[in-house]
């Protein structure tokens, strides 16, 4: 077990020296001066030689990497000359409300997207399954940003049972309720697609596995249908429904972006796209690390518990 | 008859190197040091069970595989110096599935005629002078070239299979479990197929089988594999009748005989060593009835033993004349 | 020499019989959410293409004395947004270019993606490593998240956003197309291409490719909505189409600051954002069902706990006598599959008995029932698409096809326990195999758990496996073929069955393996007197084996009795055949008398007898009515009007 979490932890050094890589090659590859880019409105000349100095662009790509890496470990990712403030402090800040977000959706997912899976395929062409697949189709196709501002408009503006917009209430806010309050919306909002994605693919799932020989075998045995079903097709199918989940994180990190924009939740995803707008690149790169940086840990723990359900993947 | 194919100390390794970390990967030695001589005109067997290194032989005997280390020499020159075309029209092979040969979106033609553009050269009409000429070789229909393969069945496809490999003009073919995944009433009719197509075209087999029987009736020459290795080879008749090696022994007590039952000595686990930690000794030591002490120290060379220069085993306690 | 040339008979027949397939749309179209989506989709993008055409207002001429129209008013069928603009004009020019942008970044996507894959897929090593590490970590970042980091760098605007949203797929095309790739270039095929004289870029062009397009054709349909919701997406942020360029996402995002107010600003370009990729959804769906019959909703039905049994079924009447002694006693077993609309008679009244203690050896050809008769017993054969159509299958004194499902898996592995053909298969590959013998004895047995792991031990030192305390945590991929089946047997034993039900359980194993199962299987049976019903394909392991052999050739039994008696007297034309066409090992110069043709084909069976088309002895006679089994000899049962006599020559006798 412990060798297996080491050996994949080694595993994802060089994935996130890669990302690194790539992140860093944001600013190389901005067309145009990178500095007056980055400057934008505030590039006054003194700026931009103080930026570019900065940002050490009179030197060699790979001595420039060597110094912005040094500093990101040491949580140096430069400043935010729109906020006026180190990009690590605002994106550290932005990062926890997103990972409230992205991590209730997530969960809400993954339960109902497996019990909807598990129920549809029990049912096969019954009421349940025709129902759940209804449910299906409609999220995988809805827009995230448009069923958000529906709901906005029937849960908050009609009949006001959730707040519209932010994490907490601006008076007296910030209790666990009070988020709880303003997290339902977003939440379930984030959570349709992949819900929608996690029934289909666990549905297909059990159903590939219940033709399988073993689950002949189990019955064979005398094997009550509760078992085959929930203990030995579920087992199998959960190695493959696993990945699923996996990748289903990174849509959800991906699109809380839409979530948090529409429903004005201070996360990280909001952040990026305004400081996109402004050009902000020092803070976008820093976003960019820090959440692609989370999403490969979350894999990695993902890639652990596959293991560890399907001992032929040691 | 002349030695047409040459096989010295021919070695397949997989995997091993080292990654990125330095740490070794595993290694496995699916053919370790086979030497075997084919002479023009004869049929070779090669018998063995699951994962004793058939495939992997043969495959390296076409071209489709490199061997690690050793030689293959095809009258005299060295396998893979005239480049891949030229071994493919000397030497071809015919697949253990005939369904999954063919490939599932072309038609019989288009498949019969690649060899024919590709390795040959020839042009349009001589192409469907050779194409008839097939098709009467192997009892094909001309009217079903234009077909796909999932529409012929499992003999049928292994017909076609056999028309492939002989419409580059190859001397030698090699077959790989050529009736195997066939079933037992289609299975001679492509054996029949077989034995007039060696006649009529002056063919030399290499004929690979799990099944003693049909090693037994098809093979001039025997060469049986286990572990990587040949342990022992001989004429048929000659290995049949009295093997040298305790496996052969073993492998012809096991082989159910239809309309008898036979008392079968027990004892044995049919386990194979480790294939990536093998043993220092004899490989089938562990197995071995009448394994001694220097069995597990040396690693018994292929050699003639007393009866004959033809007759050889790879043992260092061969079994009795009877 | 006989051979047969490939125009056989029953090859000709088929052919003539089986209707022609459906073609690729029709199937399409019999998909009625396919079809629908279909009609949408042609609607929207036709009204799309056609929008310059239409009688509709300039789309970003402004009005604002007339803003925020609600639908339905005086000239703005769909009402005007917050700058008095036309919203079905604007909708519909949208609608343009969110098609335009979405479709450009897919056909983009696919074709870099595709090309990776099957570079990576057929170079393999290096090339494919470097690629699909590449690969690997563009998707370690959250799928937009790699957009808005490309728009960030490029800039906002719609050809940036398309450009963005093509890159962050490429991979999911690389990486579908590189596994079926893989997949293929190990494929015989490619290595019989590469006999051929063909080089690599042609083996990929012209073996590879033709097999892979489908799978392009299929990540493809089933990823154009997303990549339209997401170019979309990344207008409704502002970060795509920049006023005044308008796509379905802008409007979106521009309606939405009027959301409180006039709701159906933004109601109208995200409903139209749904329509469109739902029906894309939906046609992709179809496809992929077309062009991947594996997924096709009736190929996939879960199989029930238990075969559907007809309920008015019929069985032949029993003479009194007979059915005293036997452990088992199936009387006109019939079992069908339904597949389309045929119907395939896989058995076609099937009976056998089996005495206490007795083993009785079936044998034929794959396809000729065996399977289907020993999974009926029991209920095993899943349905969709099996049916126990006719029979009873008498166990003691029990029908099996009329005991409640509560008694029948009481029987299961009770009882009757079976012992399947491919152990690495039918044994579950993520629980250790001690847990599943185990399992095996608490579904029949009130043991805890250190009683049952007793018992585990003590069965699987009686199926001989060396060191049974390390080899019980062991999981099936980790024990050989040999071992793995000796944990099938222990576990059919688990609960002292009165009957095993054996299925070609050393048809996967090598001969030295084989001989060593089927020594113990006839050491156990004899010391527990069990009786075995031992199902193979090979004359020589029913020789080991069997007391008695039956002989099956398209869904019946064709000649039953002793086994000494049939291998050497064989009664029925057939065995006779199928005995002289295996080689023999000890008589190498024997002549191999291969039979002609192909048993035929179990959803078209002739009258009279099936075999008579490949039959040397059939007469007029043989065409026609029921043939029955008859007694010959006393001692064998056949099912032929012409059967052989000791001594006959096969051919000519007629
Ligand atoms: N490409 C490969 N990679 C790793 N191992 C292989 C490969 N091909 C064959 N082997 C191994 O080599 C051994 C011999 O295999 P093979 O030649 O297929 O034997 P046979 O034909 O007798 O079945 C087996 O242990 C098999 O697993
Ligand atoms: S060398 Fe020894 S162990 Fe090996 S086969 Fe001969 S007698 Fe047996
Ligand atoms: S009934 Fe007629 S056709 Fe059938 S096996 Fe007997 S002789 Fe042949
Ligand atoms: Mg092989």
């Amino acid at each position: 077990m412990t060798t297996i979490i080491l050996k994949r932890l080694l595993a994802a050094i060089p994935v996130l020296f890669g990302l690194s890589i790539i992140v860093f090659l944001m600013i190389a590859l901005i067309p145009g001066d990178p500095a007056t880019a980055i400057l934008g409105s505030f590039a006054t000349p003194e700026n931009v030689a103080a930026l570019n100095a900065d940002l050490g662009l009179d030197k060699s790509l790979p001595q420039q990497y060597l110094a912005w890496i040094s500093g990101v470990l040491q949580g140096d990712f430069g400043r935010s000359y729109a906020l006026n403030r180190p990009v690590i402090d605002e994106v550290l800040e932005r990062f926890q409300a997103t990972l409230i977000l992205a991590g209730a959706s997530l969960l809400l997912a993954s339960i109902f997207g497996l019990l909807a899976g598990i129920v549809s395929a029990v049912r096969q062409f019954g009421f349940a399954d025709k129902a759940i697949t209804l449910f299906v189709l409609i999220g995988i196709s809805v827009p995230s940003f448009w069923l958000g501002l529906i709901l906005i408009f029937f849960f908050a503006v009609k009949i006001r049972l959730f707040p519209a917009s932010g994490m907490e209430a601006v008076y007296g806010g910030g209790g666990f309720l009070d988020i709880l309050h303003h997290l339902v919306l977003p939440a379930v909002t984030l959570a349709v697609v992949a819900t929608g994605v996690i029934a289909r693919l666990t549905r297909t799932a059990m159903l590939e596995v219940l033709r399988q020989d073993f689950i002949r075998t189990a019955r064979a045995k005398g094997l009550s249908e509760r078992r085959v079903i929930y203990v030995h097709a579920f087992k199998a199918a959960l190695v493959s429904v696993i990945p699923v989940i996996g990748i289903q994180a990174g849509f959800v990190l991906g699109g809380a972006v839409y979530i948090e924009t529409v429903f004005q939740w201070p996360g990280i995803g909001a952040m990026l796209v305004n400081a996109i707008s402004q050009r902000d690149i020092l803070l976008v790169q820093g976003g960019v690390l820090v959440v692609a940086a989370s999403y490969v840990l979350f894999n990695l723990a993902a890639d652990v518990l596959q293991v560890v359900i399907d001992p032929r993947l040691k | 008859m002349s030695d047409m194919l040459e096989i010295r100390d021919l070695t397949r390794r997989f995997g091993g190197g080292r990654t990125i970390f330095g740490t070794t990967k595993p290694q496995l030695t699916a053919v370790r040091g086979v030497s075997l001589d084919l002479k023009r005109g004869e049929t070779l067997g090669i018998v063995g069970e699951s994962g004793c290194g058939k495939s992997t032989l043969a495959r390296m005997l076409v071209g489709l595989d490199r061997p690690s280390e050793g030689a293959i020499r095809l009258d005299g020159k060295d396998l893979t110096e005239g480049g891949a075309k030229a071994l493919a029209a000397r030497v071809q092979y015919v697949f253990q599935d005939p369904v999954s040969s063919l490939n599932p979106r072309h038609t019989i033609r288009q498949i019969l005629e690649a060899p024919m553009k590709h390795l040959l050269r020839l042009n349009g009409s001589e192409r469907k002078k050779r194409l008839a000429d097939l098709c009467e070789a192997v009892n094909l229909n001309p009217d079903f070239l234009v077909r796909y393969p999932h529409e012929f069945s499992g003999g049928q496809a292994q017909r076609i299979g056999i028309a492939r490999a002989l419409a580059a003009e190859p001397d030698v073919v090699v077959l790989d479990e050529p009736v195997s995944a066939l079933d037992v009433s289609v299975q001679a009719q492509v054996l029949n197929l077989l034995d007039r197509l060696k006649r009529e075209r002056d063919l030399t087999y290499v004929f690979i089988s799990h099944d003693l029987a049909v090693i037994e009736s098809v093979a001039t020459r025997v060469a049986v594999m286990y572990f990587g290795r040949v342990v022992e080879t001989a004429p048929s008749r000659k290995l049949f009748a009295a093997p040298l090696h305790p496996y052969t022994d073993l492998l012809l007590n096991s082989a159910p005989v239809p309309g008898k039952q036979r008392l079968r000595a027990g004892g044995d686990t049919g386990e194979l060593p480790d294939p990536y930690n093998p043993p220092s000794g004899c490989a089938f030591a562990e197995r071995c009835p009448r394994v001694e002490e220097d069995c597990r120290r040396i690693d018994p060379p292929l050699e003639a033993k007393a009866r004959g220069d033809d007759h050889r085993a790879a043992c260092l306690h061969p079994l009795p004349a009877d | 020499m006989s051979e047969t040339a490939i125009a056989s008979p029953s090859e000709a027949q088929k052919s003539k019989a089986r209707p022609r397939r459906p073609s690729a749309f029709a199937l399409l179209l019999n998909n009625r959410l396919a079809a629908f989506g279909l009609v949408v989709l042609v609607l929207v993008v036709a009204s799309a293409l056609l929008a310059p055409l239409l009688p509709l207002a300039d789309p970003n001429a402004t009005d604002p004395a007339n803003r925020l129209a609600p639908p339905l008013s005086d000239g703005h069928l769909l009402g005007t947004d917050a700058l008095g603009r036309d919203m079905l004009s604007r909708l519909l020019w949208g609608t343009r270019v969110s098609l335009a942008v979405g479709l450009s970044a897919s056909v983009i996507a696919a074709f870099a993606g595709s090309l990776i894959g099957l570079i990576a897929g057929y170079a393999g090593g290096r090339t494919d490593q470097l690629l699909m590490r590449f690969i690997d970590l563009m998707m370690a970042f959250p799928y937009i998240l790699l957009a808005l980091a490309i728009v960030a760098v490029l800039g906002p605007g719609l050809i940036n956003a398309l450009y963005a949203i093509a890159i962050v797929n490429v991979p999911f095309f690389a990486r579908n197309i590189r596994g079926i790739t893989v997949g293929l270039a190990r494929r015989e095929f490619v290595d019989a291409a590469r006999l051929s004289g063909k080089g690599p870029v042609r083996i990929v062009a012209s073996e590879i490719l033709p097999n892979v397009l489908p799978t392009i054709v299929i990540t493809l349909s089933t990823t154009v909505g997303w990549m339209i919701l997401e170019t979309a997406g990344l207008s409704f942020l502002g970060l795509g189409a920049q006023p005044p360029q308008a796509d379905l996402g802008s409007m979106l995002g521009e309606g939405r600051k009027v959301l409180f107010t006039s709701p159906f600003v933004s109601l109208v370009p995200g409903l139209m954002i749904f329509l469109v990729v739902l029906s894309i959804n939906l046609l992709g769906d179809g496809i992929r069902d077309v062009l991947d019959p594996r997924l096709k909703a009736g190929a996939l039905a879960k199989p029930s706990a238990r075969t559907a049994v007809e309920k008015n079924r019929r069985w032949p009447e029993t003479k009194k006598d007979e059915t005293s002694d036997a452990v088992l006693d199936v009387k006109g077993l019939e079992t069908q599959f339904r597949i389309g609309r045929s119907i395939h008679r896989a058995v076609g009244g099937v009976d056998l008995s089996i005495r206490p203690g007795e083993c009785l050896g079936l044998i034929g050809e794959s396809g000729s029932g065996k399977s289907v008769t020993a999974m009926s017993l029991t209920g095993l054969v899943p349905s969709p698409p099996g049916r126990i159509t006719g029979g009873k299958v008498l166990f003691e004194t029990d029908d099996l096809l009329a005991v409640s499902d509560k008694e029948l898996r009481a029987l299961r592995g009770g009882a009757v326990s079976y012992v399947f053909q491919d152990p690495l298969a039918t044994l579950h590959p993520l629980f250790p195999v001690g847990d599943q013998i185990a399992e095996a004895i608490r579904a029949h047995q009130p043991l805890d758990r250190s009683e049952a792991r007793a018992k585990v031990l003590d069965l699987m030192r009686q199926v001989r496996i060396p060191n049974p305390e390390a080899r019980m945590e062991a999981y099936p991929h980790e024990l050989s073929g040999g071992l793995r089946q000796r944990i099938s047997i222990a576990m059919a034993l688990a609960n002292d069955p009165k009957l095993i039900i054996a299925d070609e359980p050393t048809t996967a194993l090598d001969v030295t393996v084989q001989a060593q199962v089927l020594k113990l299987l006839d050491g156990l049976r004899r010391e527990r007197g069990t009786a075995v019903l031992f199902i193979t394909h090979d004359f020589g392991v029913v020789s080991e084996i069997a007391d008695r052999v039956a002989v099956m050739y398209a869904g019946r039994i064709v000649e039953t009795g002793p086994t000494a008696e049939v291998m050497a007297n064989p009664a029925h034309p057939y065995t006779r055949m199928l005995i002289d066409c295996v080689p023999v090992m000890g008589e190498p110069e024997r002549r191999l008398d291969a039979i002609p043709g192909r048993p035929p084909p179990v959803d078209d069976l002739p009258d009279g007898c099936a075999f008579a088309d490949r039959c040397p002895r059939a007469a007029a006679d043989c065409r026609s009515g029921d043939i029955a089994m008859r007694d010959i000899r006393g001692r064998i049962e056949a099912r032929c009007l012409h059967p052989l006599s000791p001594g006959d020559a096969l051919r000519g006798a007629a």
